[in-house]
This record gives structure tokens, sequence and C-alpha cells, in this order.
């Protein structure tokens, strides 16, 4: 068949110059319709996230140098961002790649119970941490299923760092998942084909064509779990003990601060972590906006 | 360097369908083989199992003399270029050709030279640098082409490589790929719907259907002596008439067409007829007819006909056989090279011309489509 497109022509139910007119009403009443719709997105952005944002920003800063000096100079503080940043290093290297491959499972495998697995990864979205903590103390604390056998191994898994580690991914897992998913939905499989056709092996294909495809998604799914890793504190408070020095993490040092009236020090460390969060995804955003205006 | 592809007996199912029916034929070496069909014919499928990138259940891929039915996709070293390009998007143009000899280990300097010369060969190498998305549609299949050739491959697989892009860049890219393969010489397969395309660029086409084939032979010979009436109808447009074999000729009540000699005496046949073979006769003819309609088609007039019996029949006419004959007309009709064969078995094809039903052109396309 040829491509030829039949071009049927419109038959105007006006005259042409009631059509512009029409057009023009459209237009305003489209422009008035835009401009009440941002004005409730800002006021909405702005009161929930901008204003509580900025109450923080103002009240660490309002401290003063010399208590934001003194805060980061206890080995309380350090020991807890300490602690914040390994738990986040590991969640995201254990996210990241096993987040990649149940993605690429999802989106290229089909297998019986496929739409189960896809609604249980979000499952971590719709629990609260708090019972993500329990859950983790009916497995491994006391009585629990696996703690006789890691207890007659000696190995310490509540009130410790495995415990901390294992909420915290369990919390982070679908970010990557559901960054990466889409993204792979929409390049389907030729690109890879492609590539091994050109005798390329599954490794190189996937270094070289796949990762390079997912990256965006993927970096901002690993920005998502890394923020949610940092910001964790009620599965890792009921799992951590909360012990100062050992298992306290950033964000359970600031529930101590507040509760001891240390206000000052709850602010300055909420807005160091806020602040990380912030820049780990605004950094990616424009670092993606100017990368991909040179070329794909 | 290259060699010929021989298929034999193979088959595919999914779930329960069979897309693939015990395919056998073999491409030539050297030769632009055509696997013809319409959409959900197998085509396609036949081709991704000779690239490795389908498993067959049964059958033998031998390509260039070597079994390739249990290798990898990786070990075949077949080019193959895909219906949407699948360039690598977040290269440019040169590391897209340059991919094939990276991922083989091939020296830099012998990779530089490979990848410039054939760049100069699908005339894309002032676009080196840029990236797929910077693109036309014809661009990026040129460059596909390339990156498919840049190994050196033994066979090039083509799976619809026109199929996405507009009238006028398909019929260029395909004079285009004539001349390249005439230059190069290696064995292609092409996977077509398109019969033009086909009967152009192949030397051999295979016509496939509901997932077995229909008839393999040269271009003429599936168009002049198609083996299968859906071959007749799928190849070219045809008028499709029914009717009874008597002494040779096929019976349709007003008249009678001759070439039914091989069919069997009293059987229920159909003839096909197409429409740049009936022709405006003047005054006598085989048979008389009215003319209910012309549409010109540029250079050919598309004369809509009712025969005597009812049946309604296309013809494609030269404007300047036409002897300014008008609608309304009664005129007389000759009607040649009818290709009959026997009825199916089964109920009334949909498609079957009725007395006074619509004219029916069975095929994709007319000749000046």
């Amino acid at each position: 068949m040829s491509a030829r497109a039949i071009q049927r022509p419109q038959p105007s139910p006006t005259g042409d110059e009631d059509l512009t007119q029409l057009r023009n009403a459209d237009a305003r009443r489209g422009r008035l319709v835009r401009g009440v719709m941002l004005a409730v997105a800002l006021v909405y952005i702005s009161a929930l996230l901008v204003a509580p944002l900025a109450g923080v920003v103002l009240y660490a800063l309002r401290s003063g140098l010399g208590t934001i000096g003194r805060t980061f100079g206890q080995s309380d503080v350090h020991h807890a961002f300490l602690l914040t940043f390994m738990i986040m290093a590991i969640t995201v290297a254990v996210t990241t790649v096993f987040g990649v491959v149940v993605a690429l499972v999802l989106a290229r495998d089909r297998f019986p119970g496929k739409r189960f697995v896809s609604a249980l990864v979000d499952l971590p979205l719709a629990v609260s941490p708090v019972v993500v903590g329990l859950m983790a103390v009916l497995l491994f604390g006391r009585g629990g299923w696996f703690e006789p056998f890691f207890a007659a191994r000696g190995i310490q898994i509540m009130f410790a760092l495995p415990a901390m580690i294992l909420v915290t991914i369990f919390i982070s897992i679908p970010f990557v998942i559901r960054e990466v998913v889409p993204v792979l939905q929409e390049l389907g499989m030729e690109e890879e084909q492609a590539a091994w056709t050109l005798g390329a092996s599954r490794v190189q294909t996937f270094f070289r064509v796949t990762l390079r495809n997912i990256r965006w998604g993927l970096l901002y799914g690993i920005a998502l779990s890394a923020a949610r890793a940092i910001g964790e504190v009620g599965a890792v408070l009921i799992v951590s003990g909360a012990i100062t020095g050992r298992t306290e993490t950033a964000t359970l040092y600031i529930l101590r601060a507040f509760d001891q009236y240390q206000d000052q020090e709850g602010y300055i460390v909420a807005l160091t972590l806020a602040a990380f969060s912030i820049v780990l995804l605004v950094g990616i955003e424009t670092f993606k906006r100017r990368r991909t205006g040179e070329g794909d | 360097m290259t060699g010929s592809i021989e298929i034999q007996g193979l088959t595919k199912s999914f779930g329960g369908f069979r897309a693939v029916d015990d395919v056998s034929f073999v491409a030539e070496d050297g030769k632009i083989t055509a696997l013809l069909g319409p959409s959900g014919s197998g085509k396609s499928t036949a081709l991704r199992m000779i690239a490795g990138l389908e498993r067959p259940d049964a059958g033998r891929i031998t390509i260039a003399g070597e079994d390739q039915t249990k290798t990898s996709v990786q070990e075949r070293r077949v080019g193959f270029v895909f219906q949407h390009y699948a360039l690598f998007r977040h290269m440019t143009v040169q590391q897209n050709v340059e991919f094939g000899l990276r991922v083989r280990k091939e020296d830099a300097t012998k990779r530089r030279a490979r990848v410039l010369e054939l760049l100069e060969l699908v005339h894309m190498a002032p676009f080196a640098e840029r990236y797929p998305g910077q693109l036309s549609g014809g661009q990026r299949q040129r460059v596909a082409l390339a990156r498919a050739l840049a190994p050196q491959p033994k066979v090039l697989l083509l799976d619809e490589p026109f199929g996405a892009l507009d009238a006028k860049v398909r019929h260029d890219l395909r004079r285009w790929l004539d001349e390249l393969h005439r230059e190069l010489g290696v064995t292609s397969l092409l996977v077509t719907h398109d019969q033009e395309e086909a009967l152009e660029l192949a030397n051999t086409i295979v016509v496939m259907h509901e997932g077995r084939v229909e008839q393999v032979g040269s271009p003429a010979d599936v168009y002049d002596s198609p083996a299968t009436p859906f071959v007749a109808g799928f190849v070219g447009s045809a008028n499709v008439l029914h009717g009874s074999v008597v002494e040779g000729h096929i019976h349709l009540g007003s008249f009678r067409l001759p070439g039914a000699s091989h069919l069997e005496e009293g059987a229920n046949a159909t003839a096909f007829v197409r429409p740049h073979d009936i022709r405006v006769a003047g005054g006598d003819g085989d048979v008389q007819a009215v003319i209910e309609r012309l549409a010109s088609l540029g250079w050919l007039t598309r004369v809509t006909l009712r025969l005597d019996g009812g049946e309604t029949l296309v013809a494609h006419v030269p404007n300047e056989e036409l002897h300014g004959v008008a609608e309304g007309d009664r005129i007389g009709v000759d009607l040649r090279n009818p290709k009959a064969f026997l009825a199916p078995e089964h109920d009334a094809d949909p498609d079957e011309v009725t007395p006074g039903s619509a004219p029916v052109l069975r095929g994709a396309t007319g000749p000046v489509d």
C-alpha cells in the first residue's frame, strides 16, 4: 500500500472570522485555567515542601557558628553520621545490583506470578517502617525464626549493624526497580539483540548497551534509594536499640536531641541530612539535563 | 567470504500457534532472496531463527556450509538489520559502526579504516559524529546497514528494512540497496510484506503464508506462474472469479476462460486475472461489459467493469488504449492470462466475486501504487 495520506477537508461549522474569535476565547480560557493551576501548584509545593525546609534552614543557621561547630565536634554526632553513611552505602550497593536484576526480570521475562512479584516490590512503600522493624524482630529477635541459627554461630543481628542494614535495604528496595523497569520496557530489546548479532556477549551487551541506556533512570533510583536510606528512622529505631555511640544513626541522634531539649543540635544534623539528599537529587537532575542535551 | 543459507524443515510454535511450519528453502550464495508474506505469515520468525535470536523447535539451519542450528547468535556471524534500525542511541554514528569490531577486539587502526570505508560506502561519512536521534529514518537505516556489514558477516539478514520509512525514501533506499548489493555481493535474505520490493530486489522469492512456504521461485515465476491461489492473489493484484471446469475452460455463466486443462472436468475452479491483463477491446471481445466507473491513476486508468453475468472486474488500462470510452458505455473486454486453480474445499472465501458484489482486487498493491 502506498503511504499516501488521504486529506479529508474539514468542513468548518462557522466562517473563518467566527472561528478566529472562538479560538481566541478558547486561548483566553486556556490561559486562565493554566494560571489557576500554576498558582495552586506553587502554593501547594511552597506550603508543604519549601516552608518546612526553610524553617529547618533558618532555625539551624540562627543557632550560630559556635553551636554548629560544637555539634559537629561531638563524637556521638561523628559516629552517627559515619553509621548513617555506611548503612546508606551498603544499602545502595545491594539495592542497585539486585534492583537491576529484578528490573531486568520484570521487564523482560514472562513467568507465572509476575504480577504478584511486581506488586510485592512496592510492599515496602505500603508498609509502615515501624512494622518493618517489628517483622525483623519476629525473624531475628529472641525466639525468632532465624535467631537460633545466628545465635549458635555467635553472630549478633538484632541491636547491631546487620539488622539496621537489613531493614534499611528492605525499605529502599522499590526505588531502583521502579525507576528502571519503565525505562527498560520503553527501550525494548532490539538494541541488545543488535549487539548480540554484532558478536557482543551478554556481559558486553549489558555494560556497553543496556547499562548506558538505563543510566539516568538507574542513577535517579540510586539517589532516591540513598535519600531513603539516610532518612530512615522507624524501622531502624526498633531494631537498633538506639545505643548512643554504637547503634545510633543520624536520624536517631535527631530524635534523641529533641527528647533531651537539644533542639539546635537536632536541627543542625537534620539540615545536614536534608541538604545531602537535596544536593543528590538536584545534582543528578542537572547533570542529566546537561548530558542529554548534547546527544541522545 | 560469503555463503549460502540452507533451511530444512524449520518449525517453531508459540504456545499452540505454529508460527513457522516445516519451512525449507535455499538462499543462494551472493544473491538476494526475499521472504515475502503478509504479517503473521512467519517470515520474521524464520529470519530470527536463522540469526539465532529464536530457537527452532525442529529443522536445520546451514550457513556457508556449516550447521548453525544450535550455535549462539554471536557465533553465527550474521549481519542483521532491524525494521526500527536498533541503533545504539547513546553512541555516535561512528561508534555504532565500530561496535562490532570493538567487541571482537579488532586492532584500533584496522577498526578506524574499516569504519571510514563503510561510512563512505553508505554515504554517511559527513555524519560520523552525529547521534542517531539527529538523523532521518533513511540515514539511520543506512548507518544500521553499515554497522551490520562492518564485521564482514557471512550473510546479511534484513527484517523489513524499509518498513518504517515513507514511500519516497523507501523507493530511493531500495534502489540504493540494489546497487550496494551488486557491489558487495553478500548473500542477503530480506523479509518483506511488500511484493513490489520483493519483485524489484530479489533473485529468488520465497512466498510464505500461515507459517508455510507457498512457492519458491524467481520473481517472474512467482508473478506469472503462481503455484497456489494465495500466491496469485498476494503477489500482484488480481480479480478473482469462480466457475466450473468444462473441457479445459472455466465456465463463468456468460463466458468462459481458457487455461484450466490441468483441472479435472466438472470441478469448481477459481480464476485470477490481473487488472493489466484485461483489455478494452472495442466492439467485440471475450465478453461484453458496461463501464461502471473510470478513475485516473496517472498514466493508467482504473476501469470498473460490470459483466453481463453480474460480476464486477477491475482493469488497469493505459490511457491511450481507452479510445475515449465513457462511464455507462457498453464495450467488449478481453481477459488474458487467467490463472486457474481448484476452488478451496471450505466455504466461500469472503473475498470472492459474486454476481452484483463490489469489485474485489486481491493483493496488497496495484502496479501504480
